[in-house]
């Protein structure tokens, strides 16, 4: 699947929800689940500061796609951070620097992913690109 | 509650509380960020724009005259807000920021060496903390910090016993705007002034809360915003002494600052107008005339005591849900309510208390050492106005508990 056909998939799920207080239901049992990183890689260099609530993100890269972990102190922030590794986890570092998350916009979180709300998520996208580009010049020997 | 308070009447003059906030009747308990502006300042304003918008001082053309009267009636009319010996004492900045920022600068060209102390406290916002440690990279003066008890209050014999002889300054708030506590500022100025230091108070949070009387505390400089006070953003006052005013340098330098300017040599014009370079808010300064007649015309004192015991209740009312922590239990406290809910991030509750229709800030509260000290990553604050009510209290107890419901 296409980051954007993820998307659209996980935008679908929302739309099944009726009221706010469902979506969100939903958003905090999927920020109740494991952890999505792990506890020895929640250290200051992967940590996004001056947000409210705090965001850790790191990657890996094999055989041509990257997987993030990434996670965060605030319940809802990570039902948001758990959607977005969903949608952009194991592709290509192409696909990810040129991928459209305004699937967000239809799932009524957009607000969270306002730069206004100072949560983290804006950053975390801003810095999942960040590794994307930086695998491929390492890949590419441009770096 | 009982309070003979009318504060269906007082909502009536503030148009912005009649909304729906997602789907629900808005709640606004974010007044220590910023107060809502009655009917009286906004049309007050658009009563400036309308008819006497003109540049101030030096204009001999009648709109000119107008606008200039009515700026200095209206720092005439701060002063006597503040009971200041002299309007000139009065001077116009941007907010409290600026001000502090001003005296930061100024004082600290014409006062600070290296070595020189500055004694602040650990509940401080930012904007009391980062002006004065941009003065000591610039002079090589040094913080230093009296710290807080966990009940968000500081020991005046601790503060006595940080001031030294290399103590220059002491800067600190009147009521913390993370906590609510109102500190003794009187007892601070009595301590600082036996060995002649000039005390700083931020105002921000007390102005909108107490009678502040300069005279009274006998402080050197205090500083205060329009905007937590029911008058417009953008506008904001430094009280100084005459005396200490006079032997510090301009702060900025351009228009009304000037005595006469040449290229070998610019003369600096008098108070307050020194320190006030550049064309200044007029309609601001207007707004903030206008929001201290319209407190006159509320009653100050009737309305601050409808204030405390809307915040009684809320104390009362949010201590009594379990799980509920409230931080910041002084003694002496006002306008200001930060709780914590058990297991729950602030921000995720602030998500969840908003689709209520209720506005609550979380986070620090810019005032991350406070934060740091208290070990928290920040609270919910909810800050009162006169114009909240009881009922409104009771949508937050309930908020409180939808919050608990779906995330603990």
């Amino acid at each position: 699947m296409t980051i954007e056909e993820t998307g659209k998939q996980i935008a679908a799920e929302f739309e099944l929800f009726d009221d706010w207080m469902d979506k969100y239901n939903y958003l905090i049992e999927l920020g109740k689940g494991l952890p999505l990183i792990d506890e020895s890689q929640k250290k200051p260099e992967n940590l996004i500061v001056g947000c409210q609530s705090r965001v850790w993100i790191n990657a890996e890269y094999a055989d041509g796609k990257v997987i993030f972990h990434a996670d965060s102190d605030a319940i809802i922030t990570k039902g948001l951070v758990s959607l977005l590794l969903r949608a952009i986890n194991n592709h290509t570092p192409d696909e990810i620097m040129n991928a459209d998350l305004s699937f967000l916009d239809n799932t009524g979180l957009k607000d969270h992913l306002s730069p206004t709300r100072s949560n983290g998520l804006v950053s975390m996208v801003k810095q999942a690109k960040f590794y994307a580009m930086a695998f491929k010049a390492k890949e590419t020997g441009s770096l | 509650m009982e309070s003979s308070f009318d504060v269906t009447r007082i909502r009536s003059h503030f148009p912005i509380l009649e909304q729906r906030v997602h789907d629900r009747q808005l709640v606004y308990f974010d007044n220590a960020a910023t107060t809502q502006n009655p009917l009286a300042v906004t049309d007050a304003v658009s009563d400036y724009y309308n008819r006497y918008n003109s540049n101030v001082h030096r204009g001999v053309h009648h709109l000119s005259q107008v606008a200039t009267e009515a700026m200095e009636n209206a720092r005439k009319k701060v002063a006597r807000f503040i009971n200041a010996t002299h309007s000139h004492e009065v001077i116009f900045t941007r907010g409290t920021t600026e001000a502090i920022n001003l005296v930061a600068t100024s004082f600290g060209q014409a006062f600070l060496k290296p070595g020189d102390e500055i004694l602040l406290t650990t509940l401080e916002h930012h904007s009391n903390i980062v002006p004065w440690q941009m003065a000591c990279e610039r002079t090589g003066a040094v913080l230093k910090v009296v710290p807080v008890n966990l009940r968000g209050e500081i020991d005046l014999e601790e503060l006595a016993g940080l001031l030294t002889q290399r103590t220059r300054i002491v800067a600190v708030a009147h009521v913390s705007n993370a906590l609510g506590t109102i500190l003794p500022v009187k007892e601070i100025v009595k301590l600082a002034h036996r060995y002649n230091i000039p005390v700083l108070v931020d105002g921000a949070q007390a102005a909108p809360h107490l009678r502040v009387d300069v005279q009274d505390l006998g402080c050197d400089f205090y500083a205060f915003s329009g905007h937590k006070l029911y008058a417009p953003m953008g506008i904001g006052v430094l009280y100084g002494r005459e005396e200490l005013l006079n032997q510090m340098p301009p702060y900025q330098g351009g228009g009304e600052m000037i005595g006469s300017v040449s290229f070998e040599k610019t003369t600096y014009n008098e108070l307050p107008y020194k320190f006030e370079a550049g064309t200044p808010d007029v309609g601001g300064i207007i707004g903030l005339a206008a929001a201290i007649n319209y407190l006159a015309s509320v009653g100050f004192d009737e309305a601050m005591r409808y204030e405390d015991e809307l915040l009684d209740y809320a104390t009362r009312k949010l201590k009594a849900i379990s799980g509920v922590t409230l931080i910041g239990t002084a003694s002496q406290k006002t306008g200001v309510l930060s709780f914590l809910i058990d297991n729950v991030h602030p921000y995720d509750a602030g998500t969840i208390i908003d689709h209520f229709g209720i506005a609550v800030r979380t986070g620090h509260h810019c005032a991350q050492p406070l934060m740091d000290y208290m070990g928290i990553p920040g609270t919910i604050r909810a800050s009162f106005a006169f114009y909240n009510t009881p009922a409104e209290i009771d949508l937050l107890a309930e908020a409180i508990a939808k919050v608990k419901e779906m995330l603990t």
